[in-house]
């Protein structure tokens, strides 16, 4: 546990008086407030050190002590008696069935928990300066990971967020970085005001076999010499098997190919899919016996 | 009408101690929407999460109702370039 300069947090000196350690707060909280940075955990980060140090210098009592103490503050009198308390507060999370969560608030306020250091020091959680709560509920923030395959198909998952399981159905075509809301699975309200919402943002891992845009696959397709020049038929992978695709004779390198409805279900609209596209790469025959090599010879005088 | 979902803005006031004139001017800026159920103001369940951030804005950050405006203004055109920028790196993997 490391020791906080929280001086060096807010961007003052020591000997700063009560007005400059407002008015450094609040300038730097106009900065960082996570209202005005949506989805910036850095900047959600930063704000809880800002209140955290402004709780520590903007009470006399507590800065006092900090002053005291500094960084030999493991050898305050409290540091032990808060130790022992903190090690009885300690939370778990998840637990239950299907993927656990530790919730994540980024919608402002400053309720969260302070640091360790701060805990040492001063014991529990914020004190004094407790920020007012929330009528409506904490939102809380999770994030799940899928594969290409589990994002095309409309399937139940069981997730728990901090020990609650919610059951979920996800819908067919969610796509990497999308967000949706579960309404009224957020924190509860204060004074009968309504639960906050839970938001589950979709990571989906990349496909070696399969680009994605939107609900199109995009995938390459290795051509033989032999089938492209005299046409023929070769098998593709599609993310639901193999399907045969025929190929029209004199077929170019790179050449894209169109297989309808056999890209992604397209999110939220029943029936409709995306399509596959296939690109050629073609190959051309290496390491030739004689035999071969004299055709091809003969080949290149006839069309000569 | 059903009150269903709605929040009676005295109950509101009284919980953030704000005077009730703060959500009037709220509502006559169009930054939050208020309906009039027999004659008793309400606050529908889905603005709470836009008024509490603007109540943050204002008790926290000393920003008046001018400043609240061109911040939810531009909030809002945030959340639109970051969901442009999703698709579009999503879109740029295609020539990874």
């Amino acid at each position: 546990m490391a020791f906080i300069d929280y001086y060096q947090v807010l961007g003052i000196t020591k000997t700063a008086s009560d007005k400059d350690i407002k008015s450094a707060y609040r300038k730097l909280a106009r900065k960082y407030h996570p209202d005005l940075n949506p989805n910036d955990a850095e900047a959600h980060k930063k704000f809880q050190q800002l209140n955290e140090a402004n709780e520590v210098l903007s009470d006399p009592e507590k800065r006092k002590k900090y002053d005291q103490y500094g960084e030999n503050w493991q050898h305050g009198e409290a540091y032990e008696q808060a130790r022992q308390q903190q090690s009885r507060q300690q939370h778990s999370y998840g637990g239950g069935g299907g993927q656990a969560f530790d919730f994540e608030g980024f919608g402002g306020g400053g309720n969260d928990d302070f640091s360790d250091f701060f805990q040492s020091m001063f014991g529990g959680g914020g004190g004094g300066q407790r920020r007012q709560a929330k009528y409506r509920g904490q939102d809380y923030n999770a994030e799940l990971h899928l594969n290409l395959k589990e994002a095309s198909e409309t399937h139940k998952q069981t997730l728990s967020v901090n020990g609650k399981n919610i059951r979920l159905t996800i819908p067919a075509g969610v796509e990497n970085g999308q967000t949706i809301k579960i309404t009224g699975h957020g924190g509860p309200g204060a004074n009968g005001g309504p639960h906050g919402d839970l938001y589950i943002k979709f990571s989906v891992a990349d496909d070696l076999r399969f680009k994605r845009k939107g609900s199109d696959l995009y995938s390459t397709v290795k051509l033989d010499l032999y089938t492209a020049v005299l046409g023929g038929e070769i098998t593709a992978d599609t993310l639901n098997g193999k399907v045969k695709v025929k190929v029209g004779a004199g077929t170019q390198n790179g050449t894209k190919v169109k297989l309808k409805g056999k890209g992604l279900p397209v999110y939220k609209k029943d029936g409709e899919f995306g399509d596959l596209y296939i690109t050629y790469d073609l190959q051309i025959p290496v390491n030739l016996t004689d035999k071969q090599k004299q055709l091809f010879e003969e080949l290149a005088k006839s069309s000569t | 009408m059903t009150t269903k979902h709605l929040i009676a803005a005295t109950d509101f006031c009284v919980y953030h101690q704000l005077e009730h004139t703060f959500i009037t001017d709220l509502q006559e800026a169009g930054l939050v929407e208020v309906k009039i159920v027999n004659e008793t103001a309400y606050i529908p369940e889905t603005e709470l999460q836009k008024l509490e951030k603007i109540i943050r804005l204002h008790n926290e950050l000393d920003i008046n109702m001018a400043g609240i405006e061109a911040i939810i203004h531009l909030l809002q055109r945030v959340e639109d370039i970051q969901e442009e920028i999703r698709l579009l790196k999503n879109s740029l993997k295609l020539y990874e």
